[in-house]
């Protein structure tokens, strides 16, 4: 292969010519030599570009890329992973803030109908009776209806109207001089309608002890008690809601 | 004429077998590889230029696979690995390109 072996008269040669004739020509030791060579290369390159070609990339990364990336991978686990936490926290908060503060508003309504029922600022509707008192004579002083109220709330009565009053804690029923009576100032004339809700059936008995209200009420000139059950009256006089001017409220343990 | 069936067994034996490269050898191997084209251009230039020698060719090929792959493992200890391949691929592609275009000079005078 060596030229001036081969062919000492083709100095002149173009390198065309020398090429194919070195493709013809018998191979000899340099030629042997350098095909080993060559094919050991063809081989590894090939080798190298499948095995390159194969893999992920990953399998023939260096070990400080290898490091590199997971050093990345990791920083990145860790930054989503307290992302992940943080968001959760945040969940957890505002579940539990709009489900406490539903809860709370729930009880707090129901608190606020449940007092608004007590004082009398809303009205009410459920089970009770209708004591009609008729007195043409005016005989029915105001105490015999008191002791009607209280037999009432004895017997249970969550909300009391008298003849188109609301009756509560506070309610005070005198007598009127020129007959009838005054329900927290308001002359009421017989015959009187006192509404009452609770349980019926222990209100009516209530007032019907012997010597009881009807019976009282009964043994008075031309007076005449009738009490009437009935599975759902309505107590819609209103009282309007006083201010306290002293009493502020104090701070109490939550329940 | 050998040269070409060498180049072509090997190519073959490459996809046919396909040999996984071993873990310690993963490293040098492209960089083996570039080095062992770089001897080959030399040599395809010597031989155009008339002064070819097969004993140069032989130790050439083999000094320049392992001195690539010593730079390489010496990169690795010395933990610059990555820009010392980086390196040796630059230096060797430029004198890839230096010893073909000297081969294009030859073959086509051009």
């Amino acid at each position: 292969m060596t030229p001036e072996s081969d062919d000492p008269a083709s100095v002149d040669d173009t390198p065309w010519r020398r090429v194919l004739r070195a493709l013809r020509a018998r191979p000899g030791r340099s030629q042997v030599a350098a095909a080993v060579l060559c094919g050991l290369l063809a081989f590894a390159l090939v080798t190298q570009a499948h095995s390159n070609a194969s893999g992920s990339g990953l399998s023939t990364a260096r070990t400080q890329d290898l490091l590199a990336i997971l050093a990345d991978l990791q920083g990145r686990a860790d930054r989503l992973r307290s992302q992940v936490s943080t968001l959760q926290t945040t969940e957890g908060k505002l579940q539990g803030g709009s489900a406490g503060t539903a809860a709370a508003l729930a009880e707090a309504r129901a608190r606020a109908q449940t007092l608004a029922i007590l004082t009398g600022t809303a009205p009410a509707r459920g089970p009770g009776i209708v004591l009609t008192v008729t007195d043409p004579r005016g005989s029915v002083p105001a105490d015999e209806l008191v002791d009607a109220l209280e037999e009432l709330r004895d017997a249970g009565a969550e909300a009391l109207q008298l003849s188109g009053v609301r009756v509560v804690a506070s309610t005070a029923v005198v007598g009127s001089a020129g007959g009838g009576i005054r329900v927290d100032g308001t002359p009421v004339r017989p015959p009187y309608r006192l509404v009452a809700i609770g349980d019926p059936k222990t209100m009516a008995s209530a007032l019907a002890i012997p010597g009881g209200v009807v019976d009282t009420i009964a043994g008075m000139r031309g007076a005449q008690a009738i009490v009437t059950t009935s599975p759902s009256v309505t107590v819609s006089a209103l009282r309007p809601l006083a201010t306290p001017r002293y009493a502020r409220p104090a701070p109490t343990r939550s329940p | 004429m050998i040269v070409l069936l060498a180049v072509v067994a090997g190519v073959t034996a490459g996809l046919v077998l396909h040999p996984t490269v071993p873990l310690d050898l993963q490293p040098y191997l492209p960089i083996a590889v570039v080095a062992a084209l770089d001897a080959l251009f030399g040599g395809v230039r010597a031989w155009l230029e008339r002064i070819f020698d097969d004993k140069v060719f032989v130790v050439s090929f083999i000094g320049n696979v392992l001195v690539a792959s010593l730079i390489v493992y010496l990169g690795d200890k010395l933990g610059v690995g990555g820009e010392l391949s980086t390196g040796i691929v630059v230096v060797l592609g430029i004198r890839i390109f230096s010893n073909a275009a000297a081969i294009r000079r030859h073959l086509f005078r051009a």
